[in-house]
């Protein structure tokens, strides 16, 4: 659903203003000016919402969350238990992160999280998704073959590890803890937490060594 | 439904393509259908679930060849003109051309910030004792609903076992036909990937979805 053709497809009416806008930039402008004019939507009240989504919730939220979970075994052990619970300790809290699960890999198993029925995802800890996870490649592929997928994004799991996809078709919504990498020993919160990254969050990576830290 | 939104394990779609710096929104228009989404589900009184039937009910080929926010603008498009909020001749012109319809409330921008940290909780009061204790062999049903519904097609008739137990939750089937919430019990029941795809499939790999109590149905063989 990401391909160019599908991107430059029209779909829309024509909107022959004489304006430089493409159709789909034209149907959505005549869309909002139809809704505010009718007192339907606050415009203020959208750019809030694009600003709070566009600037303010993202994936580092959800790094403080593992690197503190890496840090405190204590907050660790409440993180995997409830993790609605722990993950509010931290101020993050809301829509599409009502019901959160977290799913720890481990020696012995890779999580990976997917929806292949749309693209649920846990904003609060994570934002909302990039392209690649809304699209049909991934949700196609990641419960049918997820260790191709894995191999896309350059991670070779060692054969025998186990590889656990949990498809969110309810409003649970999983964050993967990843392992914490080998030589941190005595780390802070604060130094572990770049090396927390999305993808280590959706499964779809590992956390960084430390070694490539940022 | 069977629609084009049901992918797993579909093929032919090709690799995974990461978009360098990940734009959150590619442009000014995808910003707006999003806003608009979020901004009109008060207003046009709708649940999650209708949204979600909204945009997959459109058909197959067009679904796979839109992109994201163009699915997004097509089920918000279809939303209102069912309600009547929006006409057809109006988004064919540009223009308001009927009188505004009573609505619930708007969304005003101070209202922003406390409504998408309170969300929409699904949960509900258990009302009912368990069917499924954890651990639990079940079969996912062999259902063909042609409303909306979150059991996808690959687990359909497939073995698996309960692995989690999360209660009461809204059923997205009642929720999306508008027949009130009717919670029920929701379980992470896990599959085999070689109960899901044959005995070709990789043996390290387990595939779970979370579903309600009526998604699902007692086996008498042990897991």
């Amino acid at each position: 659903m990401t391909t160019p053709q599908a991107a430059a497809h029209n779909h829309g009416h024509d909107h022959d203003h004489g304006s430089s806008l493409s159709p789909i930039e034209a149907r959505v402008r005549a869309l909002e000016t139809i809704l505010t004019e009718k007192g339907y939507v606050d415009p203020a009240a959208l750019d809030r919402l694009i600003e709070t989504y566009e600037t303010r919730i993202g994936p580092r939220n959800g790094a403080r969350v593992v690197a503190r979970a890496w840090h405190d075994p204590d907050y660790r052990k409440r993180l995997l238990a409830d993790a609605t619970a722990a993950i509010a300790e931290l101020g993050f809290t809301g829509r599409q992160g009502e019901h959160m699960v977290a799913v720890a890999n481990t020696a012995e198993v890779h999580n990976l999280v997917v929806c292949t029925l749309c693209s649920c995802y846990p904003w609060p800890v994570l934002g909302l998704p990039p392209v690649w996870y809304k699209s049909a490649p991934y949700r196609s592929r990641a419960v049918l073959d997820p260790r191709s997928i894995l191999a896309e994004f350059g991670l070779i799991l060692p054969p025998g590890k186990a590889i656990r996809v949990w498809d969110s078709t309810a409003e649970i919504r999983y964050l993967v803890l990843p392992e914490r990498p080998a030589g941190t020993e005595g780390w802070s919160e604060e130094r572990l937490a770049p090396l927390v990254t999305r993808d280590s969050m959706i499964g779809t990576g590992l956390a960084l060594d430390p070694a490539d830290a940022p | 439904m069977n629609g084009g939104q049901d992918l797993g394990g579909m093929m032919g779609f090709g690799p995974i393509r990461p978009e360098p710096g990940e734009p959150v929104f590619h442009s000014e228009w995808e910003r707006r259908v999003f806003a608009l989404t979020l901004a009109m589900a008060r207003p046009g009184g709708w649940n999650i679930d209708q949204s979600r039937f909204a945009r997959e009910s459109l058909d197959p080929g067009r679904y796979l060849t839109s992109t994201y926010y163009e699915i997004w603008l097509a089920g918000l498009e279809r939303l209102l003109a069912e309600r009547g909020l929006v006409t057809a001749e109006e988004l064919t012109t540009g223009r308001p051309l009927g009188a505004k319809l009573p609505v619930p409330a708007i969304l005003e921008a101070p209202a922003v910030e406390p409504t998408l940290a309170k969300g929409a909780p699904t949960s509900r009061p258990a009302d009912q004792p368990a069917r499924f204790a954890i651990g639990t062999p079940v079969r996912a049903r062999l259902l063909n609903p042609r409303g909306h519904t979150r059991l996808p097609r690959y687990v359909r008739g497939r073995p698996g076992v309960v692995m989690d137990d999360h209660g009461f939750h809204v059923l997205p089937d009642a929720h999306a036909a508008g027949q009130g919430e009717a919670p029920e019990r929701l379980y992470t029941v896990a599959f085999k990937a070689s109960d899901l795809w044959g005995e070709a499939a990789d043996p390290t790999v387990s595939v779970s979805v979370d579903a309600w109590e009526s998604y699902l149905e007692p086996r008498g063989e042990a897991a």
